[in-house]
């Protein structure tokens, strides 16, 4: 029964991509929580969040020009990259700083994390498609 | 820190079942991120206001859902990969519309979590 086996075997690949895009979201969470807690120890400034924030969208870009499969799509992209890298608590840290007046460096924050994901972005893309993708 | 990585796979799983969910409009502008992002911004700053004013949850496990959960559900690399695509494909506009939306759209997000977290 061709149709039956073609449909359990889409099953097992999405059941697949599930396992490891949790595989990579387990480790990109525990990373990230030690680079902040590392970083924690030498500054009050969210030097954890930008460091995974910038160093997440090189590699994500990086990924995004080799050929696609299913390791660097769902367990390295969607699950670890993703989950090392956050919005949500970068946004959260801008708020505080906000609320504390320190809008210049609210401003550099934003500043540096946005122009430098996408810039860096870009790099990681230019270098692994010289590099690796060759 | 095992804690931190299960609410990770719940965060990260949960972000691509609704990355699946909602498509891109017009096949290329990524609503599913901007709703991650918006909603993982409120979610955040009004947990951190709400569990601390209330005192639920353990410190632990307040960092396991703050820092883990909410997150790994949120993404700034996917975020930053999007605006790249949408300035490939010279769709200016709406690459600045995403931009905003995102950058403004977090921030307003984050500030009536903390709102309302804080009553």
């Amino acid at each position: 029964m061709p149709g039956v086996d073609g449909g359990s075997e889409r099953g097992d690949i999405r059941m697949f991509s599930v396992l490891l895009i949790g595989l990579g979201g387990f480790l990109g969470a525990i990373f990230r929580y030690g680079v902040s807690v590392w970083f924690k120890r030498i500054s009050s400034y969210p030097w954890g969040t930008l460091c995974v924030n910038l160093s997440g969208s090189f590699f994500l870009g990086g990924i995004l020009s080799l050929p696609p499969s299913v390791i660097t799509k769902y367990l390295m992209g969607i699950g670890f990259l993703g989950a090392f890298t956050t919005f949500s608590t970068f946004k959260w840290e801008t708020l505080q700083m906000i609320r504390n007046n320190s809008w210049k460096i609210s401003a550099i924050y934003l500043g540096v994390s946005y122009m430098g994901g996408v810039f860096l972005a870009w790099v990681g893309w230019v270098i692994f498609e010289k590099t690796i993708a060759k | 820190m095992i804690w931190i990585g299960i609410a990770g796979v719940i965060g990260a799983l949960l972000r691509y079942g609704i990355g699946e969910i909602i498509p891109k409009v017009g096949g290329i502008f990524p609503v599913s991120t901007l709703l991650i992002n918006w909603g993982g911004c409120f979610l955040l700053s009004w947990f951190s206001m709400w569990s601390v004013k209330h005192g639920f949850f353990t410190p632990t496990m307040r960092t396991a859902i703050s820092t883990g959960f909410i997150g790994s559900f949120t993404t700034f690399s996917t975020f930053s990969v999007e605006l790249i695509q949408l300035i490939q494909q010279h769709v200016w506009l709406m690459a600045i519309l995403y931009f905003m939306l995102s950058a403004l759209g977090g921030l307003f997000f984050a500030w009536c979590g903390w709102r309302i977290g804080e009553r």
